[in-house]
């Protein structure tokens, strides 16, 4: 199989605000899969491999929307193309996760001396 | 279209005495406490047949849940004959759980291992009754099976963000389909389900089943808040994996698309056909003893517990292990993890992902691959020998999951 089959953003439900890459993605057009109503978007700056890419504006408090439901509720103004994790949105339930390491996801809140 | 195409399908099942259907005809070697296992796994390694294993609780003192789990065990339509193998002064009595296997018409004996005087002629007595047991099970009663005989059960482990996009998506597929062919389905880890419990309600078969849902997502809630740690790792954050609503919907959507009939809890079979959700929190009394889901292989067991006769494990980043009484069929949509361990994995669901093959196209091959794992094709878990097991001391009140005492 073609490896660059892989060389994709995946958009599950249309109402979703956010596409999940299928591997690293470099800023640039990035082809749609899915149920996705465009044929590519634009990322700005890199997504890791299974992180999500806003498809569109996302204001301050606003639900990021994957699977058709609210995953969790920007924290910030997310600009589309960007990278959406820990560092812009949170969970409306477990707190512990905002204090995670945005690249590692390693706790910062446990003390180990 | 589809769910007709699934009722044309048959293989030959194995007919048990209450009129249950199962795939396989398993003897079941049963250890009562700790002291019992290595008698237990020696006389069914020693056997060397693929249709014998061992499972056994390993506390002395005894308890409830783990009791009424192994005697779900020995009734599963997948075993056929039983030997209880005890040491002789534990809390658990083996001399019990042969006596519930030849009620339920399976053929059974028990030994103590003191009484037997020890190891060795526990083992040689134990050996010589399996091959007994094994002769007799060659006269058990076959039958036309199907998918409205067929109860699976899924859970995933070792997930990653393609479990959510793919693996369990076809999961969901597949389940659509078996329920409507008439078949059983049931998903569990409900403490993956967070925020998502106005979904699962809308989703609700009836009334009863919405009072059943509210209670065990109300249950779990409040037992993640208590012990402030939802079902999310750092492994999980650093593949993508935001927060734990994110990872719950893409668990529960191997659940499909069909109204859920109701909530089980474990060892307890569901009340009819269709698409049930499996609750194996504590309940809230005795949440102080913690630990939902330990592990893959407890959940596996839980849901076979109920009745499954086969089991999905979806994984992302890789899992080998498969399960004692059932099947255990391993799917995953991640390409590379499924070329690097290829001689675990049963099904590849990435091709969904790369845009080589339709989610509907991928479901009918998982249907075909399930028919030939019940008409005795081994998964690839049992080919490699493994049987795991796991059975805890939990606790869970012996009522009905919508809060009231059992009639």
């Amino acid at each position: 199989m073609d490896a660059r089959n892989l060389r994709a953003a995946f958009v599950i439900d249309r109402r979703d605000n956010v596409a999940t890459a299928l591997e690293a993605l470099e800023p640039g057009w990035i082809p749609l899969r899915g149920e996705a109503d465009a044929a590519e978007a634009e990322a700005l700056e890199p997504i890791p491999a299974g992180h999500k890419l806003a498809l569109r504006d996302i204001a301050e408090g606003e639900a990021v929307v994957k699977y058709g439901v609210r995953i969790g509720i920007a924290t910030q103004a997310i600009r589309r193309g960007s990278w959406v994790h820990l560092h812009v949105m949170r969970s409306a339930y477990d707190e512990r996760s905002s204090h995670l390491d945005v690249r590692t996801g390693a706790p910062k809140d446990t003390l180990y001396e | 279209m589809e769910s007709r195409a699934l009722c044309n399908v048959t293989w030959r099942g194995y007919v048990r005495s209450d009129g249950r259907k199962g795939i396989r005809n398993r003897v079941l070697v049963v250890y009562t406490v700790k002291c019992a296992e290595h008698v237990a796994l020696r006389i069914a390694g020693k056997c060397g047949h693929p249709e014998v294993e061992a499972v056994g609780f390993d506390g002395c003192t005894d308890n409830q849940y783990a009791v009424d789990l192994l005697i779900a065990l020995i009734r599963h339509p997948n075993v056929g004959a039983v030997l209880a193998v005890g040491l002789g002064c534990e809390y658990v009595q083996p001399d019990r759980l042969a006596a519930v296997a030849r009620g339920a018409g399976k053929p059974a004996e028990w030994l103590s291992i003191q009484r037997e005087g020890g190891t060795a002629k526990s083992i040689e007595k134990g050996v010589a009754w399996v091959h007994s047991a094994l002769k007799a099970l060659k006269d058990v009663p076959r039958t036309a099976m199907g998918f409205s005989d067929l109860m699976v059960g899924a859970e995933c482990g070792g997930s990653d963000f393609t479990s959510g996009l793919a693996g369990n998506v076809v999961v969901g597929r597949f389940f659509d389909q078996l329920v409507d062919a008439g078949g059983t389905a049931i998903f569990e880890e409900i403490v993956e389900a967070v925020g998502l419990d106005g979904y699962l309600l809308s989703r609700a078969a009836h009334d009863r089943a919405r009072a059943e849902l509210r209670a065990a997502y109300d249950k779990m809630i409040d037992y993640c808040r208590s012990v402030r740690q939802y079902s999310v790792s750092p492994g999980n954050f650093a593949g993508g994996l935001t927060t734990i609503e994110e990872k719950s919907m893409g668990a529960v959507i191997k659940s499909g698309t069909r109204p859920i009939q109701g909530v089980i809890r474990v060892s307890e079979p569901p009340r009819g056909k269709g698409l049930w959700l499996l609750d194996s929190v504590p309940d809230p009394h005795w949440m102080q003893f913690g630990i939902t889901n330990p592990n893959d292989s407890e959940g596996l067991m839980d849901l076979i517990s109920c009745g499954a006769q086969l089991v999905f494990l979806v994984t992302g980043r890789g899992s080998v292990v498969g399960s004692a009484v059932a099947p255990c069929v391993k799917i995953t949509g991640n390409r590379e993890t499924f070329s690097r361990m290829s001689d675990d994995m049963d099904f590849d669901a990435s091709p969904a992902l790369t845009g080589d093959c339709s989610m509907d196209a991928l479901a009918g091959s998982l249907v075909r691959l399930v028919a030939k794992v019940c008409g005795g094709a081994p998964s690839r878990a049992e080919a490699l020998g493994h049987r795991e097991f796991y059975i805890p001391y939990k606790y869970q009140d012996r009522r009905c999951a919508c809060g009231k005492e059992e009639q």
